[in-house]
């Protein structure tokens, strides 16, 4: 092990043994902060109970329908408003006006509009989504050299279709898979709060244990919501180096 | 010796701008003919050779083509200054470019690929990356997909320009060599005139406002040159001399 993983390890323990003793000593009472010690036996019940499964894979659920709907509409908006200067001009005062209005605000409407259902979760997952790709991707098409696509164009390439596929989605692409990875994490920062309102998941378990003063239960959702963002995050960028493998 | 592409009365005018870059040119490139196109920045050198390729619409005058179309090959390509690679393909994938949407299967793209890039001397360099290539390297590439379409006519925009003087040398040579092998028509912009009267068999000086060619210069002096022969080296001094007339008197000579 390097150095510096040996130090990460040991931060991570230092901090564990820290809220062990401050929950042992009873410096906090054990509902307000429950002891590490005791979740792996919460995990283990909510596990053989059947919670944590379904709670996972209904928030996987929504989680996937929303982030893929907003990425691919965040890219190909924000794409289309880059390559076409009417569109761009027209979205300006919109996108201004829209955008600042954060994705939990859209929870009323949610309601009003999908009733409590999963589609309103993934609905509000998918606002999240949608603006960090709309931008990326924008910013990403907008910056392409113009000197590669005057290239491709002196080579045949000139129709929009060949210049989307020859030159400006390949040179776009670090770009918008940055945007990608970065609604890949705001989907799960939105996913649990799009559950709180009743819709099973991982939210709708937290609020329930929450009303129960079940905090270790709260906890050991907390720390599966890290798990996944961790995976989900770890898998992208596995996928990210393969495709940008031509940057040194 | 039949003209490959002759321009009548060609003018261009950049969008936006009311006065035209340059305005009643009238040029004609002989097949396996090497045309240098010299003058001050500005005359519009860059802008010519993008009317020709088809980038630009003239804003007067016409250009006629008399070369020989085939859906398997493109009549004229192009040689930039920066070598415009593109990073995310490997050398031989950005060595078919043009090819792609050509006539062409699988096995004769591959087949071209390959022989441009041994033209140019980086048979093996194929699976590499731009950036694993030195400045010379990139610009052979760049010449290896110009030649890979098989075109009649080769436009070059100071495609040395931005090399060292060493390498720039040694791109010459090797420019000539393969200019000597394939027979294409080249016209070739540069702003370095000894460049100029080594490589070309005629050099045209643009100038004025709006440009037009101020005067053609042959070059005599029998190939293989020698750089520092006397018929070279008479025709650069005329050459810069009346390049900085131009400068003085803004535009007689």
């Amino acid at each position: 092990m390097s150095r510096r993983s040996l130090l990460g390890a040991g931060g991570l323990l230092a901090f564990l043994l820290l809220w062990e003793a401050v929950a042992r000593l009873g410096v906090i009472e054990a509902t307000l902060l429950p002891a590490p010690s005791g979740l792996p036996a919460t995990f283990l019940s909510e596990l053989t109970l059947g919670f944590w499964h379904t709670m996972v894979l209904a928030s996987l659920n929504h989680y996937l329908i929303g982030l893929v709907c907003g990425s691919l509409l965040g890219v190909a908006v924000g794409t289309a408003v880059a390559l076409f200067p009417t569109a761009d001009a027209i979205q300006g005062w919109l996108a201004r006006m829209l955008r600042p209005i954060p994705p939990l605000a859209w929870i009323p409407f949610a309601i009003i509009w999908f009733g409590i259902s999963e589609t309103a979760a993934a609905f509000i997952i998918a606002i999240g989504v949608f603006w960090i790709n709309y931008f990326t991707a924008y910013a990403a098409v907008r910056t392409v050299d113009p000197d590669l696509i005057e290239l491709a164009a002196s080579f045949g390439h000139r129709s929009l279709f060949a210049r989307l596929r020859k030159v400006i989605l390949p040179a776009a692409a670090p770009g918008i898979l940055s945007g990608l990875r970065a609604g890949l994490g705001q989907g799960w920062m939105t996913v649990v709060a799009a559950e709180l309102f009743g819709i099973t998941g991982i939210g709708q378990r937290m609020n329930e244990a929450a009303g129960l003063l079940a905090t270790e239960v709260v906890i050991v959702y907390m720390l599966t919501i890290a798990l996944l963002y961790g995976i989900s995050d770890m898998l992208f960028v596995a996928a990210q180096n393969r495709v940008l493998r031509w940057q040194r | 010796m039949a003209a490959i592409v002759e321009l009548n009365r060609i003018g261009a005018t950049f969008p936006g701008a009311t006065a035209p870059v340059f305005s009643g040119i009238d040029l004609s490139i002989e097949r396996g003919e090497f045309v240098i196109v010299v003058g001050a920045s500005g005359a519009g050198k860059s802008t010519l050779l993008r009317v020709i390729a088809g980038l630009l619409p003239p804003s007067e005058g016409t250009i006629r083509h008399a070369i020989d179309t085939r859906a398997d090959r493109r009549e004229i390509a192009m040689v930039f200054q920066e070598a415009r690679l593109m990073p995310w393909r490997r050398v031989s994938d950005n060595v078919a470019l043009g090819l792609e949407g050509l006539d062409v299967d699988r096995a004769e793209r591959d087949r071209r690929v390959a022989g441009a890039l041994k033209l140019v001397g980086l048979a093996n360099y194929g699976g590499r990356w731009a950036h694993e290539l030195s400045g010379g390297q990139r610009q052979r590439v760049g010449i290896a997909r110009a030649l890979a379409v098989d075109p009649d006519l080769l436009l070059m925009d100071e495609p040395f320009g931005a090399l060292d003087a060493i390498t720039r040398q040694t791109l010459q040579d090797e420019l000539l060599r393969i200019w000597h092998e394939t027979g294409k028509s080249i016209l070739f912009v540069t702003h370095d005139i000894d460049e100029a009267v080594y490589l070309g068999d005629r050099v045209l000086l643009l100038g004025g406002t709006p440009a037009r060619v101020v005067r053609s210069y042959p070059v005599d002096a029998a190939r293989p040159r020698d750089r520092e022969h006397a018929d070279v080296s008479r025709v650069g001094a005329q050459v810069k001399s009346d390049l900085s007339t131009l400068f003085e008197g803004g535009g007689g000579i």
